[in-house]
């Protein structure tokens, strides 16, 4: 009967003020939506990062006139190298510009104006460890025949600074909504005891106890975090219906980001809900706190 | 006049009482060695030098004063407006705190009573006040189930012991009336329902009668004279000279916060 008398009163709560609980739990909403899409573009950088630093090769380009036996030489040096160098493999002009074709096939104006021996050949060299870059850099970057070391070690940092710069952004404007929608909770609850001074004024005259009096504002706060958390985890799932596998495919198809896996969409959920109600039901209880003194 | 109101309110009020009281509906001693003790042999209420002094206001609203109030006892704390009767109501709710001095009602230090016992307190003091609170979208037997619902009482018991209390405050009949449906009087009796219907040791009351009659006055004392001699410590706070006058009970009279008369079978003055 308790439960029942608690809980109703947290609804009718929440409809007695709609205008007010609609703002709270949109602004909850977008500020969810927001830190889970920051959240799953973290989590999505690290395991890049994990798996590309095992895949990324070093490139030793070839001046154009480096003869054979310039190349012999060095390949000798690198397959020696055994503190640095895992794996070696040579790649001629005809299979640079083959690889290139490849890589572009969906743009052939692109491929048409590149002449088929534009690309230099190179030696593309595994490392034992993807940190070793820039001392393998170091060592051959003067050696006979060869042109320029370059890794994509580089392409793909600058990749990460920018998913970081949108992770970040992506936080900060979650946290800014996190803020308005903590002042929107604190300024329903104020309203809702207002509303309900009478009753609450009542309740302590007659002795309810302090849980008794406040939970049916921290009720009705968690409750609209919980819908803003549902709503907010809609917002990521739509997110992945019409961006990642949407408008954006073709960012993630090139295959150097994972795309963003439906089970870390759906974990997200409990875990904005769970969110969502804590910080609601705090807020809510320290609001009171000020507002419903004993 | 007052003495034989009084007196003819006596054999008829108790025997309502008598017939009146189940057995779980008595009044239970807390079993607590304090509680218990409180009962025999402290004072339901006592200030010691109690002083309250108000943020922002030049001279305390209550000044010095000691005063004690026996188990059963009816008094009548009078004294123009401003002088602090009901910051004396206010300190033994603990709704506010003594600038300095000790009060204990029913055995408690309310200076030491942790925040989260306060509730505990609130159930051992009924009250009731001059504009007698009652929530106007409630019936009287909502107002006063509302009352026993918030502090956790079981459907049931609620059920069995709403009809009982309202008609013993005269109210048979009138169960299902909204306080906008009830005579001032009338909406008193509910009030006084809700306070006594967890039969408080004590029963607070600030101006009750200040917004009715003086014959509708009349008949909210004789109930609270009968609530009185069920034993319950009754503490009214008037400026209702007639009234005093007629009860001839203890008079506490405070002056700009300090108790000036304490007077056994007094009069106003
Ligand atoms: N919350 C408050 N803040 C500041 N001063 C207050 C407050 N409440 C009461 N006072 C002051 O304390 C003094 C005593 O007030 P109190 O309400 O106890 O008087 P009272 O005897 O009940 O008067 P009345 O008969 O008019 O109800 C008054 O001077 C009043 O102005
Ligand atoms: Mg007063």
């Amino acid at each position: 009967m308790r439960a029942k008398f608690v809980l109703s009163e947290a609804l009718t709560g929440l409809w007695r003020n709609v205008t007010m609980s609609v703002a709270m739990i949109l602004t909850t909403a977008i500020s969810l939506t927001l830190l889970g899409a920051g959240g799953l573009l973290y989590v999505q950088i690290q395991e890049t990062k994990d798996v590309l630093r095992g895949k990324v090769e070093v490139m030793l380009f070839l001046n154009d006139d480096a003869n054979e036996q310039q190349r012999q030489t060095l390949k000798q040096r690198l397959e020696n190298d055994h503190q640095l160098v895992r794996d070696v493999s040579f790649e001629s002009k005809e299979q640079a510009y083959e690889r290139f074709k490849e890589l572009f096939r969906n743009s052939p104006d692109f491929v048409h104006g590149v002449q088929p021996d534009a690309l230099p050949a190179s030696f593309r060299v595994k490392l034992l460890d993807p940190k070793d870059y820039s001392d393998l850099a170091n060592k051959y970057r003067s050696a006979d025949g060869v042109s320029r070391v370059s890794s994509q070690q580089e392409v793909v940092s600058q990749l990460f600074s920018m998913i970081d710069a949108v992770k970040n952004t992506t936080f900060a404007v979650a946290v800014l909504q996190g803020i308005a929608a903590l002042l929107l909770i604190g300024n329903t609850i104020q309203v809702a005891a207002y509303s309900r001074r009478r009753e609450v004024s009542i309740m302590k005259l007659v002795g309810a106890s302090n849980w008794y009096v406040r939970l049916p504002f921290i009720l009705e706060a968690s409750m609209a975090g919980l819908i803003g958390a549902a709503i907010g985890w809609l917002g990521l799932i739509l997110g992945k219906v019409f961006l990642v596998d949407g408008a954006l495919k073709p960012i993630f198809s090139s295959g150097l980001i994972p795309i963003i896996q439906w089970s870390d969409i759906l974990l997200t959920g409990p875990i904005l809900a769970f969110i969502a109600i804590a910080i609601s039901g705090i807020t809510g209880w320290s609001t009171l706190r000020f507002y419903v003194k004993v | 006049m007052g003495a034989r109101c009084a007196k003819s309110s006596l054999g008829a009020g108790c025997a309502g009482f008598a017939g009146f009281r189940s057995p779980d509906f008595r009044f239970q001693p807390d079993p607590s060695p304090t509680r218990a003790l409180s009962l025999e042999s402290i004072d339901v209420i006592t200030l010691e030098s109690v002083s309250k002094r108000y943020p922002k206001s030049r001279r305390p609203a209550l000044d010095d004063v000691s005063v004690g109030v026996d188990k059963g006892e009816f008094v009548f704390f009078i004294g123009p407006s401003g002088s602090g009767k009901s910051t004396f109501i206010r300190l033994l709710l603990r709704e506010e705190i003594p600038t300095s001095g000790k009060v204990t009602v029913a055995g408690r230090d309310l200076g030491t009573l942790r925040s989260w016992r306060i509730p505990q307190l609130r159930r051992s003091i009924g009250c009731v006040f001059q504009d007698f609170r009652l929530l106007p979208n409630k019936t009287s037997a909502e107002n006063v189930a509302f009352a026993l619902e918030v502090i956790g009482k079981t459907r049931p018991v609620i059920r069995r012991v709403v009809p009982e209390v309202l008609s013993l405050v005269g109210l048979e009949g009138k169960e299902n009336r909204y306080p906008s449906e009830l005579s001032g009087g009338e909406q008193q009796r509910v009030a006084i329902a809700r306070a006594f219907v967890n039969r408080p040791l004590v029963l607070l009351a600030d101006e009750p009668t200040g917004n009715l009659d003086p014959d509708t006055s009349i008949e909210i004392m004789r109930l609270l004279d009968r609530i009185n001699r069920t034993g319950t410590t009754v503490v009214m706070a008037t400026h209702d000279a007639n009234i005093v006058n007629q009860m001839r009970r203890r008079v506490v009279e405070l002056d700009r916060g300090r108790v000036i008369r304490d007077q056994h079978r007094g009069v106003y003055g």
